[in-house]
């Protein structure tokens, strides 16, 4: 009963400080429909530099109450102009390009704050110091419990108070709600949109802030905060309903209680629970617990999509001359350079069929790892519990990932935007903890190991080849289908739902099979990465292999049928030869998507496409 | 007041806006007339800066304000007042008029919610109530009174009629004609001849993108070939 209790009261604990970060992350996403998933490293950024004004407080401050909540409030205004910063610089100027362009950039300065706090605060945990006034428990109904923990279940409402008066008694807050629905109509009348924009990341981002500092007496501050709470923040917000405050805070309760309970009683789902919770939620909720269905906002100015021409004849020769190139590669390269040449034409699938529902499909996924993760455990599994040859291996692959492209698909294509994106990594991070906890089939984080093509394909040329026709072939067969009567009905329904359906397409069906077509190339994909690498490990279906994919189709841009391509091959690319080069990977790499972002808001194969068109 | 000479302005590739040249004077009603899609509610936009002009001189007061942020124009004077609306439903009407307020002018008496209330009695009625519960009436004088929020000195009156009950139109008809009372310069733009003669001083016609004829009202009404050629449906 006491455990209970304290459980109950840690779960409060936690919920308030993911509500800080959460309602940052919906108050930006509401006006800019930004998906800012640098959120998570202000939010780290928090932690890190309140922890710097504590430790170095002068001589008469120093373990004062004064220089302690001086330094976490200061900590959270330094955070809030840092994200200032980020919008004017970065984000400001990228408001009218894609929709879900900015996340590339937001990811960018994701991978760019790693490394800076890297250089300044260094690879070790740091320790906080206790909160003055608040050390030791206090007694309540019989249990110990600590007074900080207290005074964060506090907190979280106050805020959410304290941010209700700003929204609904300041004029400030009037102009923000009206720029959430209709920013364009908001600046018709005299509003200057860019000093609003910019105020909203000021308020977000010492949100955020304001909850990575007020870690510091509870858990030490580390170079891995950013990512955890991100996702975390994520699935409050969406479970919650984008852009309601309320319900960021009604979710953080149940995630938080999630977490604390599920311990106690189901140890070994707890890493997907809160995944499962969100599945559901979404599922019975489309829009969360108090979203609304909300037009998009007016005047968010994303251009439509451009129609597909043919491939036009340069292109042709172009890619002509890249396949007999490939073809003569391995008379020409030592094993490894085959070796990453066949990992580039996996990740090519990868981004082509990822592509495929995100750019004609005009359905983003969090979580297209997930199929590929499928195709990569299917083939594995075959081989490893049957004894299968590589080639039933290879028909078990997109076979298994089809199948759950079909299960999962079936909920996903329901919803949009980014509660459909969203649903999709709930899927994906389920399919993993199968993975992941499911150690009897599946080896857990071990993995499944010797899953090595057959005899004749053990040559690297041979299986490079064999790799060449599977990714080749079917990022052209899924070019084609874009160009067939199914891909004119599924741009139709992304173009316009509504004037699609009263034409006769059923929008369902369509997005669902694009989606399990898209999920069938994915495994493929796969299959070929385990008998590649020859193991199968749950990092293959994780958040960071969807991030990657994401990564590579807006890196190539959306827009076009080469983007998936080019971007497969600049990201995968350049992150294997910065890797090797470089400890500093990550800076080096996020300011290369930053700069991208900026100069060629269209994507790298949108840009030349643009260039050829002048 | 306004001089609007040759603005271009496409969408994408479709070329709308063909060289259109006016001018409203200060004091006067004008009404754009023309069909559906003849690049009316583009026109207003224009001189609004919510589509950027590709070529062309708006000059407002002296002043060009082509290619300016929308802000900046509602600021120097000019009140757009949108053919859809577009109130914010989650927000009551009073704190939609809070959006649209702006600093008083000079030599301008400056509005306020209880001087709305006067003109829009209806409106006083339901302070309180969001946006999205009202009628389309109620809607369309909500979006005025927003907009008159701001000070303008040059309204600009984006199809005011459309979809509204003969009632409400009467309303609007006194509305407007109190407002110029007022020394308010209005541009508005009309399919129905029947509503802009009851409100406007002179008429500009526009066709594809392109001015047409420009005269008084009482002289559009006696050019039975004009109205034949261009407004008649």
């Amino acid at each position: 009963m006491e455990d209970l209790l304290i459980q109950a009261l840690n779960g409060l604990a936690s919920a308030s400080s993911l509500f800080l970060v959460a309602s940052g992350l919906t108050v930006i996403f509401g006006v800019s429909r930004i998906v800012n998933f640098a959120h998570g490293s202000l939010y780290m950024l928090g932690a890190y530099v309140g922890w710097s004004l504590v430790t170095q407080l002068p001589e008469g401050l120093a373990g004062t109450s004064v220089g302690f909540w001086g330094s976490i409030l200061l900590a959270a205004l330094i955070v809030g102009a840092i994200g200032m910063v980020i919008e004017v610089l970065l984000l400001r100027r990228i408001y009218e390009a894609p929709e879900l362009f900015q996340l590339l950039a937001t990811f960018g300065v994701v991978l760019v704050v790693q490394d800076v706090a890297l250089l300044i605060w260094g690879p070790q945990d740091l320790l906080g110091p206790r909160a003055p006034l608040l050390r030791g428990s206090t007694e309540m109904l019989g249990v110990r419990f600590p007074r900080y923990e207290l005074f964060l279940i506090i907190v979280g409402p106050v805020v959410l108070g304290l941010l209700w008066l700003l929204f609904h008694r300041t004029r400030w807050g009037t102009l923000v709600r009206a720029a959430t629905q209709d920013r364009e109509m908001v600046s018709a009348l005299g509003v200057d949109q860019r000093r609003l924009f910019t105020s909203v990341f000021f308020l977000g981002a010492m949100l955020a802030g304001l909850g990575g500092t007020l870690q510091l007496p509870r858990e030490s501050v580390n170079l891995q905060m950013d990512l955890a709470i991100i996702t975390e923040a994520f699935v409050v917000v969406v479970v919650g309903g984008l852009g309601s405050l309320p319900g960021a805070f009604l979710a953080a309760l149940l995630i938080g209680e999630l977490h604390a309970f599920g311990i106690l009683i189901l140890p070994r789902i707890t890493l997907v629970l809160v995944f499962l919770v969100m599945a559901i939620v979404l599922v019975a909720r489309p829009h969360g617990l108090l979203g609304r269905a909300s037009a998009p906002s007016r005047g968010a100015a994303a251009a439509p999509d451009p129609p597909i021409g043919p491939t036009p004849r340069p292109l042709i020769v172009a890619g002509a001359i890249a396949l007999a190139l490939l073809i003569a590669a391995p008379l020409l390269l030592r094993d490894y350079e085959i070796s990453v040449l066949t990992e580039l034409l996996i990740f090519v699938l990868f981004a082509a069929s990822l592509h495929f529902i995100m750019g004609p499909g005009g359905m983003a996924s969090f979580g297209h790892a997930a199929y590929f993760g499928a195709g990569a455990y299917g083939a594995a599994l075959l081989a490893k519990h049957l004894g299968a040859p590589m080639l039933l291996g290879l028909a078990a692959a997109p076979a298994l990932a089809g199948l759950l492209g079909i299960a999962f698909g079936w909920f996903c294509v329901r919803l949009s935007g980014v509660y459909s994106a969203m649903l999709t990594l709930a899927f994906a991070q389920i399919a993993w903890s199968v993975a992941f906890q499911w150690v009897e089939v599946t080896g857990g984080d071990n993995g499944i190991l010797g899953v090595w093509p057959d005899g004749w394909a053990r040559d690297k040329s041979v299986f490079f080849y064999l790799t060449l026709v599977l990714c080749i072939g079917a990022s052209l067969m899924l070019r084609r289908a874009v160009r067939a009567p199914f891909g004119y009905a599924l741009r139709a329904g992304r173009d316009n739902a509504l004037r699609a359906e009263a034409i006769g397409i059923d929008g369902f069906r369509i997005r669902w099979l694009a989606f399990t077509v898209a999920a069938v190339a994915a495994g493929i994909a796969g299959g070929l990465f385990a008998y590649s690498k020859g193991s199968v490990f749950p990092s293959t279906l994780g958040i960071p292999r969807s991030v990657d994919a994401l990564l590579m189709v807006l890196l190539g841009g959306v827009q076009t049928l080469s983007g998936p391509i080019v971007g497969a091959l600049a990201f995968a690319g350049l992150q294997e030869q910065l890797m090797r080069a470089t400890e500093l990977w990550r800076l080096i790499m996020g300011s290369v998507i930053i700069a991208l972002v900026l100069f060629f808001p269209q994507g790298l194969a949108g840009a030349v496409q643009k260039a050829w068109g002048k | 007041m306004l001089d609007v000479a040759g603005l271009h302005a496409h969408y994408g590739r479709a070329h709308i806006l063909d060289g259109v040249g006016f001018t409203v004077a200060a004091g006067e009603v004008a009404v754009l007339l023309g069909r559906n899609g003849s690049g009316k509610s583009t026109t207003m936009k224009a001189i609004m800066g919510l589509v950027p002009p590709s070529a062309g001189s708006v000059r407002f007061e002296g002043r060009d304000i082509a290619g300016q942020p929308p802000f900046r124009i509602a600021r120097a004077g000019i009140g757009y007042v949108p053919e859809e609306r577009r109130i914010f439903t989650d927000l009551t009407v009073l704190e939609n008029l809070d959006v649209g307020r702006q600093p008083a002018r000079a030599g301008l008496r400056s509005w306020d919610a209880a001087r709305l209330f006067d003109l829009f009695p209806s409106l006083g009625a339901m302070r309180d109530r969001p946006g999205g519960r009202m009628s389309g009436g109620e809607q369309q004088m909500l979006t005025i009174a927003r907009t008159l929020m701001g000070n303008p000195r040059l309204l600009l009156l984006d199809e005011p009629s459309e979809g509204l009950a003969p009632v409400i139109i009467e309303r609007m008809v006194h509305a407007i004609a109190a407002l110029k009372a007022e020394g308010l310069s209005i541009l508005l733009s009309e399919q129905n001849l029947h509503f802009a003669r009851l409100v406007s001083d002179r008429a500009v016609i526009i066709e594809k993108g392109r001015i047409r004829w420009a005269g008084t009202l009482p002289d559009l009404i006696a050019a039975d070939d004009v109205r034949e050629q261009y407004l008649s449906v």
